[in-house]
C-alpha cells in the first residue's frame, strides 16, 4: 500500500522512551513499521514500553546526563536512520530563586545531552547519512513561556537555535534535522512540581481546541519528521499546540 | 528561622497586598494577589532558606501561613 509516512526498515534510536511522550513516539514509531531502540532510567517502565511494541524493539538503561551512561549506550549501537530525544525535565522556579545548580541541571538533560548524543551519534558513524534528528522541543521557548518557567523555555529555545546551525552543517549528508514543539500534553511531567492538578486543569481552558494534546498526537507529527514524507524539511520547528500561540 | 522571620520574608513576596495583612493565622490563599507564581515562588523560598523541596499541592492543601511553616519545617 502507499505510504509515504512508513518507516519500514528503518532503525530509530528514541529517549525518554520509559514514559508520555517518548513511549508514545517509540509505540507509533513500532507501528509505523520501525525497529526502536529505548533509552531512559528507569528499567522497569522501559520494559512495559517494550512490551506495547508492535515490532521489535531493544531497551538500554541510561542516564543520558552522565557521559559514562552515553558512551555505554553508543557502545551497543550500530546503524541508525533516527533519533529522536524526547527525555527532558522541567523544574518550575520563579526567576529570583535560580540557582546555578539549578541551571546546570536542566540544561544537562534539556540541552547538553541531546546536542552531545547527536554529536556523538554522528562521529561514530551510527546515524546513516539520509537519517533524521528530532528534537521535542517546547512552544515554551520557541515562542512563550510560563510563569516560572523562565529556565525550562532557556534550554528549550537553545535546542531551537542550535537545530538551525546543525541543520545546515548536516545538509551535505542529506541528514535532515528538526524539531517539535508541542504545547501542554497530557503526561506525567509535572508529578511532583510546583505546579498543581487544579492549576492544570484551569490551564487547559486557555487552549482554543479546549483541552491539552496526547502523547500520540505529538508522536504522529514525529513520524512524518522521521520518514520520506518530510524528505524536503529540515532546520524547521513544529508547533503542535491546539491554538494555543495564536491568542 | 522564627514563625515571624517566616511572615516577614513571606509577605516580601507580594507587591500589592499591605504587610499589616499578614499574621500567622493568615488564610494565604484567600489573598487577592495570591496565584501559581507566589506558590512557586514559596517553594523556592523553602530551598533557599530551609533547604527543603515541597511541592504545589502540598501548599494547597494548607490553610494559614502558620500551617505553611509547619509543613516547611517538617521536611527538614
Ligand atoms: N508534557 C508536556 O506538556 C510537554 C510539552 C512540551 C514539551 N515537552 C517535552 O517533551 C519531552 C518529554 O516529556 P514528557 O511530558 O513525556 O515527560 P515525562 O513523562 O516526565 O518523560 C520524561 C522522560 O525523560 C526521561 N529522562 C529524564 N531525565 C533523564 C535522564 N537524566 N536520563 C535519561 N532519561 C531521562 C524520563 O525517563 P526516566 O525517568 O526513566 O529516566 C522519561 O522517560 C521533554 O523533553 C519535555 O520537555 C513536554
Amino acid at each position: 500500500m502507499y505510504n509515504p509516512f512508513s518507516l519500514e526498515g528503518k532503525t530509530i534510536l528514541v529517549t525518554g522512551a520509559s514514559s508520555g511522550i517518548g513511549r508514545a513516539i517509540a509505540i507509533e514509531c513500532s507501528k509505523m513499521g520501525a525497529r526502536v531502540i529505548l533509552t531512559a532510567r528507569n528499567k522497569e517502565r522501559l520494559e512495559e514500553t517494550l512490551l506495547m511494541l508492535d515490532n521489535e524493539g531493544e531497551l538500554y538503561v541510561a542516564d543520558l546526563s552522565n557521559l559514562d551512561d552515553r558512551n555505554t549506550l553508543l557502545i551497543h549501537l550500530s546503524h541508525i536512520d533516527g533519533v529522536v530525544h524526547s527525555a527532558g525535565i522541567t523544574d518550575p522556579v520563579p526567576f529570583q530563586f535560580i540557582t546555578k545548580e539549578r541551571l546546570d541541571t536542566i540544561f544537562d538533560i534539556n540541552y547538553f545531552s541531546p546536542v552531545f548524543l547527536t554529536k556523538e551519534l554522528l562521529k561514530k558513524k551510527i546515524l546513516r547519512n539520509n537519517s533524521s534528528i528530532v528534537f521535542v522541543s517546547s512552544i515554551a521557548g520557541l515562542l512563550c513561556s510560563s510563569v516560572g518557567g523562565s529556565a525550562y523555555s532557556a534550554t528549550k529555545s537553545a535546542i531551537n537555535g542550535m537545530v538551525k546551525g546543525i541543520a545546515l552543517d548536516l545538509a551535505n549528508k542529506q541528514i535532515r534535522v528538526n524539531t517539535v514543539c508541542p504545547g501542554m500534553i497530557d503526561t506525567g511531567i509535572f508529578d511532583n512540581s510546583g505546579i498543581t492538578q487544579e492549576q492544570l486543569v484551569e490551564d487547559s481552558k486557555k487552549y482554543p481546541l479546549k483541552r491539552y494534546g496526547k502523547p500520540e498526537e505529538v508522536a504522529h507529527s514525529v513520524v512524518y519528521l522521521l520518514s520520506e514524507a518530510s524528505s524536503w524539511v529540515t532546520g524547521t520547528n513544529l508547533v503542535i499546540d491546539g491554538g494555543y500561540t495564536l491568542l | 528561622m522564627e514563625l515571624n522571620q517566616f511572615i516577614a520574608l513571606f509577605a516580601e513576596q507580594f507587591e500589592d497586598t499591605d504587610t499589616s495583612v499578614f499574621t500567622k493565622d493568615t488564610l494565604f490563599q484567600e489573598i487577592d494577589e495570591w496565584s501559581s507564581l507566589m506558590a512557586l515562588s514559596v517553594i523556592g523560598l523553602a530551598d533557599e532558606e530551609f533547604g527543603v523541596r515541597i511541592k504545589g499541592d502540598e501548599i494547597s492543601q494548607v490553610k494559614t501561613i502558620n500551617g505553611l511553616f509547619e509543613l516547611i519545617k517538617s521536611k527538614k
